[in-house]
């Protein structure tokens, strides 16, 4: 019971992470196809700007997803990380190179460091995500057990590449909605409708990968294939559906807010349709949830942990997100580092205190 | 190649020594960006809380700077990190496989610290220009309290493989009855976390500091480089002296709960009382020492007050289940410089007081200046040391006296690891070079605007920074090439 409790956690969280962390790396994938330093300069701009203050917390969902992975199913982890070996491995360097090459680009001013740091940077943007996809591809199809060794065999098949092109797509068709937004928000019109384009654009590849990838399972994956076409699985394929076409819908019309909370509604639906068709599986169909359980006082626990998480961390997420998107973070300019230069910006005012 | 040879024993899985080099690796490397993340914005909040409380916009700016240090330190600590919990799973699966329930939950509370943590330096760092001062500052506050929720959870793991505690072992070995209380509080957490929590402090300080005293000693002495080296300094000169009582009072829980460790800390074979205590030295695999400096009883007297005192030795557990002499040797050398480090830095936080306290000035002896510019240094080889005794002195077991490394490891091919060893040497020298270079640059840009203000000269309009492009000072900052 509190087993299922947690594993609907890291469900959640999963999905929260490819959502977060999702838009962060379809950035970069926007960084990547930019175009060259001029013509590629302002939306290289607006994602240096949008993803500052946000880039960090998307991904420390990745460490929660870790966390309850192997204090509350220790089988689990060990057995993906086993098998997973080199797929997992490469997805660690390139978030190393991700985040130092976004860090360093924005504080590095000569063109040629900017070029080579924006490089690495979009390069892993792509390669992570696609990593990370094959993996969860191939615990979907069941090619990994526990006592698996690491081998070739376990990422790359049809469902591993099926899902690792899905989560290029997806992350690209998230960034691309969010940085639309964003450009709203930074006054630059021109830059909404450049993403407005590739949004539609990639929620049509990633809608086609979509249906591939569920043909591929049918054989591939037969019981995430059932479980995609049965019951609650079925219901949020439907759901998927249903917010793809008010994506799109919302796309063709004048730029909102309302095609952020759709976009999320796509990839949200989608993952959870996803882990839904697995139960009560972890590793379909070789380990079930009540197999791979810690301790239960462990678990008992991990409700805590969790509960806690939402009462101090949910709000201080909210906020961070808040006063993101109500233009209240920007980054410090050089003039603001200089002697005087802060005393025409208000950082420098004395108010009382 | 002999010590190489010797790390191992002979029976250990041939991908045991990648996967520890890369483990001891990637550790060390996150671990030199881990002092300033966790008590940089304490002293930074300090500065800023002087800079509005006095109204000192010398105070603010220094703020301000060290929080854009503060952003590209962040994020190169956050991926590092990243990889180590990546690397619990990739380099040892079956410590995670039984043990994760008993002591995984640490790094849940780890996970409500980083969360917390990335979202309040977030609004830190970027709040400076839109938020109101008061409103900014206020939010900055809980800072430190994260980050110290985040070496609790980290540092509750590490005490539990020190001194495991909260389970019972079932028929065939694995935990049963666990309780996360137990397992999160052992023994060894109360002493390694308050160490821990000084040491970050007073490194931070001594690192920052360092930056102004070599500023100083170049003539650079206004209330600039004063105030960017007073406020840090104070801060680690009164962290020292209580580092050095917790440090003796974490030895005298070492000796008590991990009797073997304790013994290679101090490089003793026989089990004895009136033991003396060496200086370096090294251990040879049939219990002789040669080199260091021996000082009679003094190991017996520090660990229970009496020359009288027992102290375990090495030769009193089986050769299987202790670390082997090449290890205690590692082990003694990494403790005894730790302490030599921390006795000195005391010397040099009382000469700083005792100036203080007679003349109300800082020190004028160019050899105070020299020693506080390398302060900081010896403070991250202290840190560096503390873990290398921590962890070699665990020897052969990655859960104490439960769990031996070469059980935990993965089975991945040795040939796959040292290939993967070396593309993430690579990627680790490319990112910290950068992560170097573009701090140095930083002060470059920020002297020569400093400079140029200095001369009267004007700098550019603020409006030519915003609202689009790379900065406008692109041009101005390629022009500066020596510091
Ligand atoms: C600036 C850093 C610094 C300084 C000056 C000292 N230490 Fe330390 N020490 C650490 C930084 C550190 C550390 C890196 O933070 C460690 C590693 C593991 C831990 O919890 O703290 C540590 C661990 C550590 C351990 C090992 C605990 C274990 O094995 O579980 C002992 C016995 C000491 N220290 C003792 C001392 C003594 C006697 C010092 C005398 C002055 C001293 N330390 C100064
Ligand atoms: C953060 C600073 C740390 C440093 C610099 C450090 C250093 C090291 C070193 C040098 C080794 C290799 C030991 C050998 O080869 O003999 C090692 C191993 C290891 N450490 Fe630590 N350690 C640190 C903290 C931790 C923490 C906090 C944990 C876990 C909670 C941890 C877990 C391990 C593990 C799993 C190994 C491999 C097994 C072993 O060799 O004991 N370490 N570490
Ligand atoms: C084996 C041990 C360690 C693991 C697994 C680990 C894991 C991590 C992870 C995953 C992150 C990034 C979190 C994020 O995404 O925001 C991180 C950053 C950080 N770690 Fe470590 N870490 C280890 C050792 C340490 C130690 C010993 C400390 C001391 C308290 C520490 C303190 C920090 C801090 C403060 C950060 C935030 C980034 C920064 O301020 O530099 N870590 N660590």
């Amino acid at each position: 019971m509190t087993a299922d409790v947690i594993a609907f956690v890291l469900l959640l969280a999963v999905t929260a992470y490819t959502c977060a962390g999702g838009t962060d790396y379809g950035a970069g994938f926007w960084d990547l196809t930019a175009g060259g330093t001029e013509r590629g300069k302002r939306p290289r701009w607006l994602i240096d700007h949008a993803m500052a203050p946000v880039w960090e917390v998307n991904n420390v969902w990745l460490i929660f997803i870790f966390v309850i992975m192997w204090t509350g199913f220790p089988v689990f982890f060990q057995t993906v990380f086993s098998a997973m070996w080199v797929p997992l491995a490469l997805a660690a360097v390139g978030m190393v190179l991700r985040g130092a090459g976004f860090a360093f680009r924005k504080a590095s001013q000569r063109i040629a460091g900017r070029r080579l740091f924006g490089t690495l940077f979009a390069v892993s943007s792509l390669l992570t995500p696609f990593f990370l996809g094959a993996a969860v591809g191939g615990i979907a199809s069941g090619r990994v057990a526990l006592g698996t060794e690491a081998s070739a065999k376990a990422w790359s098949n049809p469902t591993s590449l099926m899902f690792g092109l899905l989560a290029i797509a997806t992350t690209a068709f998230l960034g691309a909605v969010f940085l639309s937004g964003d450009a709203r928000r930074f006054d630059a019109p021109d830059l909404v409708d450049h993403f407005r384009g590739r949004a539609l654009a990639s929620l049509a590849v990633v809608a086609v990968l979509a249906v591939v990838a569920l043909f591929v399972t049918r054989t591939d994956a037969p019981h995430i294939w059932h479980g995609l076409t049965h019951g609650v699985g079925l219901g949020f394929v439907l759901l998927a559906a249903a917010a793809t076409f008010a994506t799109a819908w919302l796309l063709l019309r004048p730029p909102g807010t309302w095609v952020r909370v759709t976009a999320v509604g796509v990839v949200a639906a989608a993952v959870l349709a996803w882990g839904m068709a697995q139960r009560p599986y972890l590793i379909p169909t070789s380990l079930t949830v009540a197999d791979a359980a810690g301790a239960p006082s462990t678990l008992t626990w991990l409700v805590f942990v969790t509960l806690v998480s939402l009462v101090i961390v949910a709000p201080a997420v909210f906020l961070l997100y808040w006063l993101d998107t109500h233009g209240e973070l920007e980054s410090l300019t050089d003039t603001d580092l200089r002697r005087r230069g802060g005393a025409a910006g208000p950082g420098e005012g004395a108010d009382g205190a | 190649m002999h010590t190489m040879f010797q790390l191992l024993a002979a029976d250990a899985p041939a991908q045991l020594l990648p996967a520890r080099q890369l483990m001891a690796f990637t550790l060390a490397s996150h671990i030199i960006l881990v002092p300033l993340g966790v008590a940089l914005p304490f002293i930074t909040l300090l500065m800023h809380y002087r800079g509005i409380r006095r109204d000192d916009p010398t105070a603010l700016l220094l703020a301000r700077r060290w929080s854009a240090v503060m952003a590209v330190q962040f994020a190169v600590g956050v991926v590092t990190g990243t990889v180590l919990s990546f690397e619990f799973g990739l380099l040892w699966p079956g410590l995670m496989g039984k043990w994760g329930d008993v002591f995984g939950i640490g790094f849940g509370v780890e996970a409500w610290a980083f969360f917390l943590e990335a979202v309040l330096i977030a609004i830190y760092l970027y709040g400076w220009r839109r938020l109101k001062p008061r409103t900014h500052f206020l939010l900055g506050l809980p800072l430190p309290a994260a980050a110290l929720m985040g070496a609790f959870g980290i540092l509750a793991a590490n005490s539990w493989m020190n001194t495991p505690r909260g389970f019972t072992l079932d028929s065939a070995g694995n935990p049963v009855d666990v309780n996360i209380w137990k397992a999160v509080f052992t023994p060894m957490f109360g002493p390694q976390y308050w160490h821990f929590v000084v040491a970050m402090v007073l490194t931070a300080g001594y690192v920052v500091a360092g930056v102004y005293a070599v500023g100083w000693l170049r003539g650079r002495r206004d209330h600039y480089h004063r105030l960017g080296f007073t406020v840090p300094f104070t801060v680690a000169a009164v962290a020292t002296p209580i580092q050095l009582f917790l440090g003796d009072s974490i030895a005298r829980q070492v000796f008590h709960k991990q009797p073997v460790k304790f013994a290679a800390l101090e490089i003793v074979w026989e089990t004895d009382t009136h033991v003396p205590e060496y200086l370096f030295g090294r251990l040879h695999p049939d219990g002789t020492v040669s080199g260091g400096i021996k000082v009679p009883q003094l190991d017996s007297i520090l660990a229970g007050f009496s020359p009288d005192t027992k102290v375990i030795g090495l030769s009193s557990v089986p050769e299987s289940d202790r670390p082997n002499a090449t290890q205690a040797t590692i082990a003694h050398w990494a403790f005894d410089l730790m302490a030599v480090i921390g006795s000195v830095l005391v010397l040099l936080a009382l000469w700083y007081a005792l100036v203080w306290w007679r003349r109300r000035r800082l020190p004028e002896s160019k050899w105070f200046w020299r020693s506080a510019a390398c302060a900081g240094v010896a403070s991250v080889v202290a840190v560096e040391c503390g873990w290398v005794a921590t962890e070699v002195g665990r020897q052969p077991w990655i859960v104490y006296q439960n769990m031996r490394v070469a059980e935990a490891v993965t089975a991945t091919r040795s040939t796959t690891l040292w290939i993967m060893f070396g593309l993430v040497i690579v990627v680790y020298v490319f990112v910290f070079g950068a992560f170097l270079a573009v701090l140095l640059k930083m002060r470059t840009r920020w002297r020569l605007a400093d400079a140029q203000e200095g001369a009267g000269r004007p700098v550019e309009p603020p409006e030519a920074d915003t609202p689009y492009g790379p900065r406008s000072s692109v041009a101005s900052a390629s022009r500066d090439g020596s510091p």
